[in-house]
């Protein structure tokens, strides 16, 4: 019992004053919206197709932002504090791709951005990502799907960052030195993504046998999702390769179901975004 | 029952630490009452973490811009994050944090009133950053030099990150008061509904006020619930005013004789409803928590279950099997 305690006036005072002072640098991320991409060069190299880039940009973000989304809908209501403070973090990691792969879309190709009423201040990010529809998004079936329990987000996270990893690892010396550097990041983002559902896919699987029986009705009820996701990153035996890795110390069989047929969406889709949307569609010339 | 002379000099001890301003650390004596009164008041102010979460959370899926979306997300999980180290610093006084999970959600035991009020809005996670955190602030700062060593460190990292959340709030206010009139009337009707309930946060008059003075005594509390109330005023009256918010009290004034802010008395009998749990919220927040603990059940057996079997087997290799891909990225979780 020897600790001297500090004297608030000096050490902590300071969380009194503040909020009238011009110091901005105190206001965590900013006192503004910055562009994502302030300073980088953003001119598309010559050898590459503007508008092919934009597209292939806007389908990466779509799915790192519709899957941020159910992610973040696990915020309170995760088994422990321990994972909802992981799922956050991994919502959190994704929304940041996808601000980085809308910004880069939007730059490379500025038709892809929504019109907007004259005199809005809505960055493009926020066009791409609140002003366009269902029909419009890019994204794989696999992220859109409604959540089901945690069995079912630990499978569905640990099939979409094995494909995203391997595919960001590539990435990472594409001919587009702005995509490069955004996959050269998500890399790390991604490993530590595929390790926490490894781990938990494992656990589960060798847990009760009621975890058991759920995760296996998780990865079931997902696999036939799993043959576009693998196609929309052009999955090579890599991916096959750590997935029956992960199998096998788990007991697991791969499960033996035909692809869904169809493409495009889900009905999920347009329900998630016309809650995702609400806010900034009414208010076209707001800001945030 | 007469006190032995071991127990005379132990309560001599821990006076004198108290006395001195120093801290009482885990394993030093400490009186049955201290230790009780300590973690009823850990134990609230984790809950109040924790279902705190859920009015803000509310918003995190409607968050009308990325960059919004992405500073409410990680408040939200800061929220958690301050629930895991208060639960922990309760542990240090030995009740688990599964025991006062339970007493959460069996209403045992409380957490602030102030998120039995609903957010209707996106400005009210403006407002709440501004004026709930500020409250809150105004309520912790003092706690960093609480006399037990756990509870006060934590809460100096809390009081640095609420001090963050109240900026980012504050921010987001003002930027919509640059927006539309739309906007601008979205946050005075959202002051209009979070003022009073903020001036509650710092509990009854002191006149009525039942456990101030012995938790002053031992150094659990550093100042009353008026004084805190009027620095929080004082702080805030500013602040609207730079805002271009209207505070919804006829009777805000300054008084130049006292050098402080006269204000009204919140409604002390719509509080007393609140925390007898008649508030708009109560019963769903509880619910919502309820329902997460429960559909968790299942995760927290398996984990258990899974960790029984693998301790000091030949079968840890699975796991580093799976663990040590290539370029994994590790120490990401308590970020």
């Amino acid at each position: 019992m020897s600790h001297q305690t500090p004297d608030p006036n000096d050490e902590h005072g300071s969380v009194y004053d503040g909020l009238l002072g011009t110091d901005t640098s105190q206001w965590a991320f900013g006192t503004d919206f910055e562009d994502p991409l302030a300073g980088v060069d953003t001119t598309v190299p010559s050898e590459l197709d503007a508008a092919e880039l934009a597209a292939y940009c806007l389908a990466l973000g779509d799915d790192a932002l519709v899957l941020s989304h159910r992610l973040s809908e696990w915020c309170s209501n995760a088994p422990d504090l321990e994972d909802d403070i992981a799922l956050a973090n991994i919502a959190l990691d994704l929304l940041g791709q996808a601000r980085l792969l809308l910004a880069r879309a939007a730059a490379a190709d500025p038709s892809v951005v929504p019109t907007l009423p004259d005199g809005s201040p809505v960055p493009v990010e926020d066009a791409l990502a609140f002003f366009r529809e269902a029909v419009d998004f890019r994204n794989v079936r696999m992220v859109e799907v409604a959540n089901g329990d945690f069995a079912h987000t630990v499978a569905r996270l640990l099939l979409f960052a094995t494909v995203r990893l391997a595919a960001f690892e590539r990435l990472a010396t594409h001919a587009d030195p702005v995509l490069a550097a955004i996959a050269a990041k998500g890399v790390k983002e991604l490993t530590y993504h595929r390790d926490y559902a490894g781990r938990w896919f494992l656990t589960l699987a060798q847990g009760t046998e009621e975890s058991r029986r759920r995760l296996l009705a998780g990865l079931t009820g997902l696999w036939p999702l799993q043959a576009e996701l693998a196609r929309a990153y052009d999955a090579g035996p890599e991916v096959d390769v750590v997935l029956d890795q992960v199998f096998a110390v788990s007991g697991v069989e791969r499960p033996d179901v035909a692809p869904m047929t169809g493409r495009g969406h889900t009905e999920a889709l347009s329900r998630m975004l016309a809650e995702m949307q609400v806010v900034a569609r009414a208010h076209p010339r707001g800001q945030w | 029952m007469t006190a032995t002379e071991d127990e005379v000099e132990l309560q001599a001890a821990f006076d004198g630490t108290i006395a001195r301003n120093d801290r009482i650390e885990p394993r030093d004596w400490m009186p049955e009452g201290y230790r009780r009164t300590l973690v009823r008041q850990i134990a609230q102010h984790a809950h109040s973490e924790i279902i705190g979460m859920q009015p803000e959370g509310n918003w995190i899926t409607r968050a009308p811009s990325l960059r919004r979306k992405a500073i409410l997300l990680a408040k939200v999980q800061d929220e958690a994050g301050h629930g895991l180290y208060l639960y922990s610093a309760t542990e240090t006084l030995g009740v688990s944090r599964a025991e006062l999970t339970e007493m959460l959600i069996e209403g045992r035991q409380k957490y602030s009133s102030i998120f039995n009020y609903p957010t209707l809005s996106y400005a009210d996670v403006g407002t709440i950053g501004w004026l709930v955190d500020g409250a809150a602030i105004c309520n912790q700062v003092p706690l960093c030099r609480t006399s037990y060593g756990p509870y006060g460190r934590a809460m100096i990292r809390i009081c640095k990150e609420e001090s963050f959340h109240q900026r980012q709030g504050y921010e987001l206010l003002m930027t919509m008061m640059r927006g539309t009139d739309e906007q601008r009337a979205m946050v005075q009707e959202s002051v209009d509904r979070f003022w009073w309930p903020a001036l509650m946060m710092f509990g009854p008059p002191d006149a009525d006020s039942p456990n101030t003075a012995q938790s002053m005594a031992w150094g659990i509390k550093r100042n009353t619930n008026d004084d805190l109330r009027q620095r929080f005023v004082d702080m805030t009256v500013p602040q609207a005013e730079a805002l271009g918010v209207t505070l919804p009290d006829p009777d805000l004034r300054w008084n130049d004789e006292r050098g402080h802010h006269d204000f009204g008395q919140p409604d002390w009998e719509e509080f007393m409803q609140v925390v007898k749990g008649n508030g708009p919220c109560n019963a769903q927040r509880i619910a919502h928590r309820r329902r997460a603990h429960e559909d968790g059940a299942w995760v927290r057996e398996a984990a258990t279950a899974f960790a029984k079997r693998t301790v000091g087997e030949a079968s840890a290799p699975v796991v580093e099997e799976v663990a040590q891909q290539p370029s994994r990225n590790p120490g990401r979780e308590g970020t």
